[in-house]
């Protein structure tokens, strides 16, 4: 079986750098999704829920165009460090991040909207800071769907095709993802190739999503978890 | 909290406006009171306003105008645009329903408001106020692995443990048997003596306010229209909620049919308030003291639900005045009373013993004979 290590292990690379950065960014934003008053938040809820209708290939173009040598951003950044950030790693990552987005914000932001805002209240009127609450009480009593969250968001990375085509191209160990690779096999007919690595990348994400669900068995008595003194 | 925070004289006075325009309803809450440390009761029906007014001195709400003040200390001032954030304000706040952090222990939970401590007072102090309120024992279990009175223990260890300089409780023993209420009523009582700050406490509950009380508020659609000791404004009962406080189950509006000075009693005529507004009169006709009041005017009747005596058969030569056929509608186990309801033209409850139940073989739909003397009938204005 001819399997191509170096692309798995860039896609998995790919993915839990994605995911690291979802996590960082995705709790902010999922928090200000779940408690801010603005009545206007709709509009960014939206935003962040476009990738999930969109075709990869038009968030991949409108990427390219954005990261590629005639846009402020991409000359900023060529002028920082003298190439664009199309076709790297770094454009890459910049374009799953976008892509995967409302996989981890969607989940983190349900979680929290689902904490009892007793709770918050309570933690209030003890002294606890909003950020003090945030880490004690919203925290620890989310962390089915933030679970959930990283889990949907590296997972969806490790899978996704459209947005590398379009701004990775097909660099071998830099920008050659396993479903590029399985991609170009077929187009090269080496169906054994792209077989290997198919079977490769169901069998990965099959055991991710089994460890991941059999930890979530938990979550049923967690959510029988009591505040009151029903009885 | 910090010495220096907490004022000499620590008397909770608040001036609190704040209207809550919906399609529903207009509601309101208009009060001015002050609470000097020891209990002070909020009483009243649901809706009138008593947990909005513990929102609003925790900071939890945000009054429209008025001012909150502890002692010296300015809470809340609209004018100045004073609004001291929740967490600190130093106003301890058990919620109606607990609010305990389900994924801390109970030895977390009541360490929770002493965060800003070293860690050393604050395992010290937590340990004293399990103590306290003698859940010690269960300081490794969590919310959800004890009974309902002991998660009480811990709403209120938790709460007192910050050295609060106000406490509110919301109904706190709303969901707890007589037995283990009171226990933790001493408890509380004792550790007031040994604190004296305003404790707010809201209570649906006839007993409790009898039990705690050295002050009452009686509120009602966000005024207050009732305040003093418990017997002060139980003594004369005028308003329909403090009738309720004083326990008549049975509250009708009247009219005076006529008024037989010569006997000293009045014959009210009971009638019911129709929807569109107005109201009708019904049949029934009820002998009750004099009062001065003319013929006409419309007032309130109050019966206590145990001041009704229930016969099977048309009962004569009896000295009470008011003997009133009715058919029996239902009966309701409470304890150890039952409550059954007769409709009689408007319906009564009445309280019987198990044993009149048993003896008597009261079923729905049994013919019965409700029983009332003249001064079980007592008078309100409306």
């Amino acid at each position: 079986m001819s399997i191509n290590w170096q692309a798995f292990g860039l896609t998995i690379e790919l993915a839990l750098v994605v995911s690291a950065i979802l996590l960082a960014i995705g709790l902010p934003l999922a928090y200000w999704i779940a408690f801010s008053r603005w009545r206007w938040k709709f509009l960014v809820e939206a935003a962040v829920a476009l990738p999930i209708v969109l075709p990869p290939t038009v968030l991949g173009f409108y990427l390219l165009v954005a990261l590629g040598s005639r846009s402020p951003l991409g000359r900023w950044w060529q002028s920082l460090t003298g190439h664009t950030l199309a076709f790297t790693f770094t454009g890459l990552v910049i374009g799953s991040v976008l892509y995967s987005l409302p996989f981890a914000v969607q989940p983190f932001a349900a979680s929290f909207s689902s904490v009892d805002r007793k709770l918050l209240a309570a933690s209030a009127t003890l002294g606890a800071s909003p950020l003090r609450t945030f880490f004690r009480v919203v925290i620890p009593l989310s962390v089915p769907g933030l679970v959930t969250g990283v889990v949907l968001a590296f997972a969806h990375t490790m899978g996704e095709f459209g947005v590398v085509l379009m701004i990775g191209g097909n660099i071998p160990g830099i920008t050659r993802t396993v479903s590029i690779d399985i991609y170009d096999q077929v187009q090269a007919s080496n169906y054994a190739a792209a077989n290997a690595m198919a079977v490769l990348l169901l069998i990965f994400c099959f055991a991710v999503l089994t460890v991941v669900y059999a930890l979530h068995r938990r979550t049923p008595k967690q959510e029988s978890w009591t505040i009151g003194p029903v009885n | 909290m910090p010495a220096e925070l907490k004022p000499a004289n620590p008397t909770l006075s608040a001036r609190i406006r704040k209207g809550f325009p919906s399609a529903e309803r207009v509601f309101s809450l208009d009060i001015d009171f002050s609470a000097a440390p020891g209990f002070t009761i909020l009483f009243g029906p649901s809706g009138s306003g008593k947990t909005t007014l513990l929102d609003c001195v925790a900071g939890l709400a945000t009054l429209d105008a008025g001012q909150i003040a502890v002692g010296e200390r300015i809470l809340f001032d609209a004018n100045a645009h004073t609004n001291i954030s929740v967490a600190k304000r130093g106003v301890g706040y058990v919620l109606q329903d607990l609010a305990l952090f389900p994924h801390l222990t109970v030895e977390q939970n009541v360490e929770y408001g002493l965060a800003h401590l070293p860690r050393a007072v604050c395992k010290r102090r937590a340990a004293a106020m399990l103590q306290d309120f003698r859940i010690e024992h269960l300081q490794r279990q969590r919310p959800a692995e004890i009974s309902g009175g002991e998660r009480q223990r811990v709403a209120l260890a938790r709460a007192l443990v910050t050295d609060p300089c106000v406490l509110l409780l919301d109904e706190p023993l709303a969901a707890l048997d007589a037995a283990t209420k009171s226990k933790i009523l001493d408890d509380l009582r004792r550790w007031n003596q040994a604190h004296r700050i305003p404790i707010l406490y809201v209570t649906h509950s006839r007993e409790e306010v009898l039990a705690l009380g050295e002050r009452v508020l009686v509120m009602e659609q966000g005024r207050i229209i009732a305040q003093g000791t418990p017997h002060e404004v139980l003594r004369a009962p005028l308003q329909e909620t403090v009738a309720q406080l004083a326990g008549f189950e049975n509250i009708f509006d009247a009219t005076v049919e006529s008024v037989h000075e010569d006997r000293g009693t009045m014959l009210c005529r009971i009638t019911t308030r129709r929807a569109l507004g107005g109201e009708t009169g019904s049949s029934l006709l009820l002998e009750t003291p004099l009062i001065r009041a003319e013929a006409g005017s419309p007032l309130r009747v109050g019966i206590r639900a145990g001041d009704i005596l229930l016969a099977i058969v048309p009962p004569t030569g009896l000295s009470a005045r008011n003997v009133i056929p009715g058919n029996l509608v239902s009966l309701e186990q409470r304890d150890v009373i039952v409550s059954v309801r007769v409709n009689c033209g408007i319906e009564m409850e009445a309280h019987l013993t198990l044993a009149a139940r048993d003896t008597l073989g009261l079923m729905p739909g049994k013919e019965v004979w409700l029983v009332i003397k003249t001064h079980s009938c007592h008078l309100m204005q409306r």
